[in-house]
């Protein structure tokens, strides 16, 4: 039987150190849905997902209540848009008019973000993977919940580096479009190398066409539990440093295959995955780079960072594989910028910089996050800078991402403030030297030799 | 049987035990087992109860708890057992 000290020990998790469920993800299959006609399209999507998102909200309510645990987001994932409008989209506002249909959904079934406003061009673009590219400026000006993400690159395929070069323009006029709110539709896109079918964090989510008609996922979080934990042992040696990260992810991932499984049950959808990432928000005492702080660390950025966050992020999954029946999407540690206050104290002190953050990218999930950036950064640089970090995760076989926030009108020491989950940043410095050469050689970067495996 | 925990976290004064269980007994939910403890100074309860014949359902009790809790000035929570049992048990 239960003893009250575990008892008391959960409920401190979730009271004190922000133990929540991040995100509960219900991944929607639109190929059903397309249609030549335009306005049929639109229809069947709204339908579609509507009725299966109907009860999402008030079904994860009503687990949060039961449970007494916080499930902070409920969300919807679809099938990358630029398959679902091919057939009926032949301008690029053709697409934005979905985009406003997932919008209108996302509203009236009451979750906060929808993704799947997305391309998968890794190797190749069609004709309607590039309008939808071309649209995404558009599409995200007018939206306030869709996501967007561009699959640019896999370890099986290489990089497509005309994509890269294109996403250097669409990223620069994205925050020309949101300019009067700092530019926040670039918030809400991101390009990967490696992008998971199965991501249930936004802006990356997304249903891949690998997947059933709906599925449940679920990411979980809690870094402030880890740091609680590990404030502990301070002064041990290393053994006991991962141990007792392994055992604390252990219990957060417990949690979260709890309400996963819950939620697919009450819902009738199956259960999909259970992410095991370290998500940050901006909340006091909900910090990764805290973690890495607690473990000995100045600040994040300090040299033995990578190091840090190498430890943290493999034990993490050490201790949620066994927790959960499926792992999967991204799972490790998040390291966005402007969602972490470590983080942001870290840029304002000097001591994290945007190549510290490359460094770090190559041995955590995901990669440059939610970082602004001088309003006057070239497109060419921007594309540099994805080049750089899909390279990352081309030749390591890992999800790389970036997620950068080219602010209109702002520049180095200024700050920029989202709101809500998106936090507020400081404005990161870019290296100023050209690369507009190499970017617009145009072409792919061919798959690497490791990639040949068969 | 599906279990439920009920905690109740405060200052300690006379009579928290009495009038949760009284609450507990009007609406025919059984007590299983219940212990307590001080953390840091705080009164801290845990009981383990069966609410499959209670007179209300799950979120309703869990309402009517917290409400008794501010009446008394302490803390009342209700969750489902599994969340405990699936973080401390393999």
């Amino acid at each position: 039987m239960l003893n009250i000290f575990e008892v008391i020990e959960t409920n401190k998790m979730i009271e004190k150190e922000n133990l929540d469920v991040r995100t509960i993800t219900l991944g929607i299959s639109l190929l059903d849905c397309i249609d030549s006609d335009l306005k049929i399209l639109n229809e069947k999507i709204y339908q579609k997902i509507y009725n299966a998102a109907k009860n999402l909200v008030q079904t994860g309510e009503d687990i949060s209540r039961e449970y007494g645990i916080p499930i902070v987001n409920k969300r919807i994932s679809v099938t990358p848009i630029a398959l679902v409008g091919g057939a009926a989209c032949k301008t690029p506002e053709d697409f934005v008019s979905i985009a406003n249909t997932l919008d209108k959904v996302a509203h009236e079934v009451g979750v906060n973000f929808i993704g799947g406003y997305s391309a998968l061009v890794c190797k190749g673009m069609t004709k309607a993977d590039e309008l939808l590219i071309r649209s995404i400026p558009q599409a995200l000006a007018q939206t306030e919940r869709v996501c967007s993400s561009i699959n640019l690159g896999s370890t099986k395929t290489g990089i497509n580096m005309d994509a890269v070069r294109l996403m250097g323009d669409i990223i620069k006029e994205t925050a020309e479009y949101t300019k009067e709110q700092d530019s926040l539709g670039c918030a809400k896109l991101v390009v990967f190398c490696n992008a998971p079918d199965d991501n249930p964090f936004m802006a990356g989510a997304f249903h891949g066409v690998t997947e059933a008609d709906y599925i449940i996922n679920v990411g979980v979080s809690g870094p402030g539990v880890v740091k609680t934990a590990l404030e502990k042992v301070r002064g041990e040696n290393f053994e006991v440093l991962c141990e007792t990260i392994k055992k604390t992810a252990f219990k957060v991932t417990r949690v979260g295959q709890l309400v996963a499984r819950e939620a697919s049950s009450r819902l009738g959808i199956p259960f999909g995955i259970v992410d095991l990432s370290l998500a940050p928000t901006p909340a006091i005492g909900d910090s990764v780079a805290d973690i890495l702080c607690e473990m000995g660390l100045e600040y994040a950025g300090a040299p033995g960072t990578t190091a840090a966050l190498a430890l943290l992020n493999d034990q993490v999954k050490k201790g949620g594989v066994m927790a959960s029946s499926y792992v999967g999407g991204l799972s490790g540690a998040f390291i966005p910028v402007s969602e972490d206050q470590g983080m942001i104290n870290a840029v304002t002190a000097g001591a994290l910089t945007l190549e510290k953050l490359e460094a770090m990218t190559c041995v955590c999930s995901v990669g440059l996050d939610m970082i602004a950036i001088p309003g006057d950064t070239k497109a060419t640089t921007i594309s540099g800078i994805i080049a750089d970090e899909l390279a990352i995760g081309m030749i390591n076989q890992k999800t790389t991402a970036v997620r950068v926030i080219p602010v209109i009108g702002k520049g180095v020491g200024e700050t920029v403030e989202f709101g809500g989950l998106l936090g507020y940043a400081p404005i990161m410095p870019v290296n100023s030297f050209g690369c507009d050469d190499f970017v617009n050689r145009g072409g792919r970067i061919p798959a690497p030799i490791h990639s040949f495996k068969n | 049987m599906k279990k439920t925990i009920i905690t109740v976290v405060g200052h300690d004064t006379v009579g928290i035990i009495a009038k949760v269980c009284t609450y507990l007994a009007e609406n025919n939910i059984n007590i299983l087992d219940i212990s307590q403890t001080i953390v840091q100074g705080y009164f801290n309860m845990m009981m383990i109860v069966d609410m499959n014949e209670s007179e209300h359902p799950f979120v309703e009790t869990a309402e009517h708890l917290d409400a008794l809790g501010k009446e008394i000035g302490v803390i009342i929570r209700c969750q489902r057992e599994d969340i405990f049992n699936s973080m401390h048990r393999i």
